[in-house]
């Protein structure tokens, strides 16, 4: 093709077609496929805003009480004059002090005080307790692949027609009890509710965002085809429209270099010796904290096509991902000892969704002796890969891809399930390819 | 795994003998269990080989399907075990006491008491293994709809009268042993090794006589030795020493011992039924006989050495106290039996071979609670199950080191104590976290304020059950010099959210599954008519 790809103009058409069909679509359902930081959250708002000026009630599913807050600050910016009802918990602080702010949001923690009100938000799990006599004419799904089937199912009833987004890459929702007994039915409660919609209504119009605006031009490939090999999406910008610099020069060290590496490609992966090691591997944890720490101090600075003059690098823009809670913890205590507070630490499933500058990642496999379902699962490792605009740093003991080639993927095969591609194994081996090429070994 | 276990299991290596992993009983042990070693044929799923059942440990009773292939041989089979099975579970279903339930009435729509029935006691039934709860599961799905010719005089093979009913007791107790925490079902190895960390893996954990050898080995011989004679060593004729617990059998048996022996029963019952005379047929019944006798001797050899280590096992467990709450999830145990009695006593048909959307999406919520009380009753129990959860940084124990009054802002200032705990766990408490102790058997709540220069002293807000007066009640707050444990996970669980009956299912699930029509019996196949 010939014809130059202009991501503005492709993703503008994905959400005219998207808005035609929410607001004069005859199906009842409209499912959105989302690839990382494609502007999930601004279509939400922008459907919102649509349908509340088409005068018909809306009602907000999210997945957590920071989504559905965030959804709320946003929609009150487009629009302040909007008639907005925040439904919360009946626990302590359950909503963002933040909203006590906007005039025009109503909160309360009772559907009923809500009546009225053009759009009411809430999570899911909150959804679940209320009961209504006349269901709303339109709901929008938010996260709905990270919704449980069950979910879904204790909602649904609230509601006439939805518009569902999510990110089918990310990770699964999961249940603390095994639930194969129901694996291969149509509505497996343990099941994605985008899964069990579809298995229901398969002629329901299904749509794609075909372009992340957050992920640089370095990371978007990667990501594409590691993790969404058959719905490719492209960055929103190009090589060389942003730019991440160092006022302090390496000083050769392991840490530094790997920053270097990832400042001019946008990955680095620093490599430490093979080991078998515990969860909390103490040499990659400090490997962790001592890139962070190198990151604050060498005072660095993004330039993006947000604003022409570069932006410094701050805690606030920096964030550490890891698989295991632990892990988190332990991060956590070794920026504390060198002095770093503000820099978020977090598991994958905690950090779905956010967006920061550059990422520090702990390799989920790093130092294992095996590769559980658990680890290979291929949404954790897209989540840990996906939440940078510049540049994302992997720690990682060498080794994972002989781990990989020792543990195949030996789930049992379940009757009537969809089998999800690509598996773990493979989209693990995809990344560790790509992230090969800009290793930097060290010895700590 | 969990770093402590990983660590008894190291223990359990270094010194050859399985290590406690719990001080208390977390199971409920019925005083007079239900044992139950089935045997399953090689090649034909759902076809029992025979199986020894009872409550005697010394007089078990041994089924045995000499021809497994033949239906009417395990008809017979299961009629048999419907005999054992059914009078125990009848004897503990005719014992009652008065309960209340809240229930929805059907008229105003209003949650009321109702006076209930609920049953003094359980049954239970005790397996070797994981794979027996599986194959009580397989027989009670093989079982539930097969028709007995009074139900249904058209059927083409009738099953027993009791049969189906066996089926659906079985599926029953099949489908609660998926419940965490409950005891109606029980497979040994998993009780053992919930109490035992063992040197060995958890897959290796799954065979009977090898966890029995780690945690009780003969005199002289460590755990790691025993357990490879239990798992491994054979006699002369290269039959193993310790079967396997089953319902699969070694092949080594099947071959040289159990083929050869339903063949000469083969041969046997063909020549009875060619036999032209009286004379020649008392003779050759003789011969079948005998090779009957031959086939439930080899069962009995196979089954009796499995039998004697499920009562080992309930021994060794027996030891063990039983642990505070365990009443509690068994009087939930207790429910759940009553409940299903009263369904057949009502006459409702089996339970449907695949769950509706809304029962899976209940069954999943209730099991997912339980999961989570369970693990918080098993911490709140048991000091060394609590010291797992504090080495994970779920939980921490200290001294309280000061108690400073504060209150809360607002008209009626409600009291909101600060206590400081040095500890030398090191939990995993995030900013205001929310922390409980278990303060008269009831969770008390507190909040993370921060650390007192070091990370080893933890100040807390108290935040509830201190009374409603502007002073908190006597021995509600903790005082200085007190030892207390926190824990980071809640000790009770939530509801979920209701979910729509099953006539209400929305569209995203498919609609209402439509009216519930009684499944059919199985169709026979070309296996069941050999």
């Amino acid at each position: 093709m010939t014809t130059v790809f202009d991501p503005g103009a492709a993703a503008a058409q994905a959400t005219d077609a998207i808005l035609a069909d929410t607001l004069h679509g005859t199906a009842r359902g409209v499912v959105v496929d989302s690839p990382p930081g494609a502007g999930k959250s601004t279509l939400v708002v922008r459907a919102a805003l649509e349908l509340a000026d088409a005068g018909r009630p809306l009602m907000i599913v999210a997945q957590t009480n920071a989504q559905v807050d965030d959804l709320v600050l946003r929609l009150a910016e487009k629009n302040p004059e909007l008639p907005v009802g925040r439904l919360h918990s009946s626990d302590a602080d359950p909503y963002d002090k933040a909203l006590d702010d906007l005039p025009n949001v109503r909160k309360s923690a009772k559907a009923a005080d809500l009546a009225g009100l053009a759009v009411v938000l809430s999570t899911a799990a909150k959804w679940g307790h209320v009961k209504v006599d006349e269901p709303w004419r339109h709901a929008i799904v938010d996260e709905a692949y990270q919704m449980r089937s069950d979910s879904l199912l204790a909602v649904a009833g609230l509601f006439e027609r939805a518009l569902f987004v999510g990110d089918p890459g990310q990770l699964d929702p999961f249940a603390i009890v095994g639930s194969e007994q129901w694996a291969g039915l149509s509505y497996d409660p343990s099941a994605s509710a985008v899964t069990t919609l579809l298995a229901h209504n398969p002629d329901l119009p299904q749509h794609r965002l075909p372009v992340s605006w957050r992920l640089p031009a370095s990371a978007a490939p990667l990501v594409s085809d590691a993790f969404y090999p058959y719905t490719p999406f492209r960055s929103g910008t190009d090589h060389g429209d942003r730019r991440l610099s160092f006022a302090v020069p390496s000083d050769g060290s392991g840490p530094d270099r790997v920053i270097d590496e990832a400042a001019e490609a946008g990955w680095g992966l620093l490599e430490l010796p093979a080991r078998h090691t515990p969860r909390t591997d103490p040499e990659a944890v400090r490997a962790v904290a001592t890139v962070v720490r190198r990151l604050l101090d060498r005072g660095g600075a993004a330039t993006s096509e947000r604003s022409p003059d570069p932006a410094p690098l701050t805690a606030d823009r920096i964030a550490v991902g890891t698989a295991h809670r632990d892990q988190a913890a332990a991060v956590r205590a070794a920026l504390a000892e060198l002095g770093v507070t503000d820099v978020t630490v977090d598991t994958a499933n905690r950090l779905q969704g956010r967006e920061y500058d550059v990422t520090v990642i702990l390799h989920p496999l790093s130092g294992r002796p095996d590769a559980t379902a658990f680890h290979l699962e291929t949404g954790r490792l897209c989540v840990l890969a996906s939440r940078h605009r510049h540049a994302c740093i992997v720690v990682c003991r060498a080794g994972v891809s002989h781990l990989l080639d020792d543990y195949p993927s030996t789930e049992p095969v379940q009757l009537g399930t969809v089998v999800k591609f690509p598996d773990g194994w493979e989209a693990n081996h995809s990344v560790l390819a790509r992230l090969a090429e800009h290793r930097v070994a060290w010895r700590p | 795994m969990s770093l402590i276990s990983t660590l008894a299991r190291l223990e359990a290596v270094s010194t050859g003998r399985a290590q406690p992993a719990a001080t208390v009983r977390h199971r409920r042990l019925s005083e007079r269990p239900l044992v139950f070693v089935p045997l399953t044929t090689a090649g034909e799923a759902g076809a029992p080989l025979g199986a020894l059942v009872g409550t005697d440990r010394d007089a078990p009773h041994l089924l045995v399907v000499p021809q497994p292939r033949d239906r009417d041989l395990r008809f017979t089979f299961l009629s048999e075990l419907a005999d054992v099975v059914l009078p125990y579970i009848d004897a503990h279903a005719e014992d009652v006491e008065a309960a209340e339930r809240t229930d929805t009435d059907p008229e105003t729509g209003k949650r009321v008491k109702v006076e209930v029935e609920l049953c003094a006691d359980a049954p239970q039934l005790i397996v070797p293994s994981r794979a027996g709860v599986e194959y009580v599961r397989l027989l009670g799905r093989s079982m539930r709809f097969r028709r007995t010719a009074e139900q249904d005089p058209e059927a083409p093979y009738p099953a027993p009268p009791r049969v189906p009913l066996l089926g659906r007791w079985l599926t029953h107790f099949g489908e609660r042993a998926r419940v965490p925490g409950s005891s109606l079902l029980l497979a040994m190895t998993d009780v053992l090794s919930r109490h035992w960390a063992t040197g060995q893996s958890t897959l290796e954990d799954q065979h009977l006589g090898a966890l029995l050898a780690w945690i009780a080995p003969p005199e002289g011989e460590t755990g790691a030795e025993a357990a490879v004679r239990a798992e491994l060593a054979r006699d002369r004729d290269g039959q193993l020493l310790c079967p396997p617990a089953g319902p699969a059998t070694d092949p080594a048996f099947d071959n040289k011992l159990l083929a050869p022996a339903i063949e000469r029963y083969d041969r046997a019952r063909t020549a009875l039924a060619a036999s032209e005379d009286g004379l020649e047929a008392d003779d050759r019944l003789g011969g079948l006989t005998a090779a009957e006798r031959e086939i439930r001797a080899l069962v009995a050899s196979r089954t009796r050495p499995t039998w004697d280590a499920v009562w080992r096992g309930l021994d060794l467990l027996r030891e063990l106290p039983e642990a505070g709450r365990v009443e509690e999830r068994w009087t939930r145990d207790r429910w759940s039996f009553t409940g299903h009695r009263d369904r057949v006593v009502a006459g409702e048909p089996p339970q449907p071979r695949r769950d509706d959307a809304v029962t899976a999406a209940n069954k999943l919520a209730a099991r997912e609670r339980e999961q989570a009380r369970l693990e918080a009753q098993e911490a709140l129990d048991d000091p060394l199950v609590m010291a797992g959860r504090r080495l994970a940084g779920e939980a921490f124990a200290g001294e309280v080191t000061d108690v400073v009054m504060a209150y809360s802002e607002g008209k009626r200032p409600s009291p909101r104590p600060l206590v400081t705990v040095r500890t030398d766990d090191r939990p995993h408490l995030g900013e205001r976290a929310k922390v409980f102790r278990s303060l008269g058997g009831k969770p008390q709540s507190a909040e993370f304020v921060g650390h007192e220069g070091d990370s080893s002293l933890v100040v807390l807000r108290v935040l509830d059950k201190m009374g409603r007066g502007k002073e908190p009640e006597e021995g509600s707050v903790p005082q200085k010099g007190d030892l207390v444990c926190f824990t980071l996970f809640e000790h009770e669980q939530r509801g979920g959210a209701k979910l729509p009956d099953p006539e209400q299912t929305p569209w995203t699930h498919g609609g209402p599954p439509g009216e519930q029509v009684s499944e059919p019996a199985d169709a026979p196949t070309q296996e069941d008519v050999l």
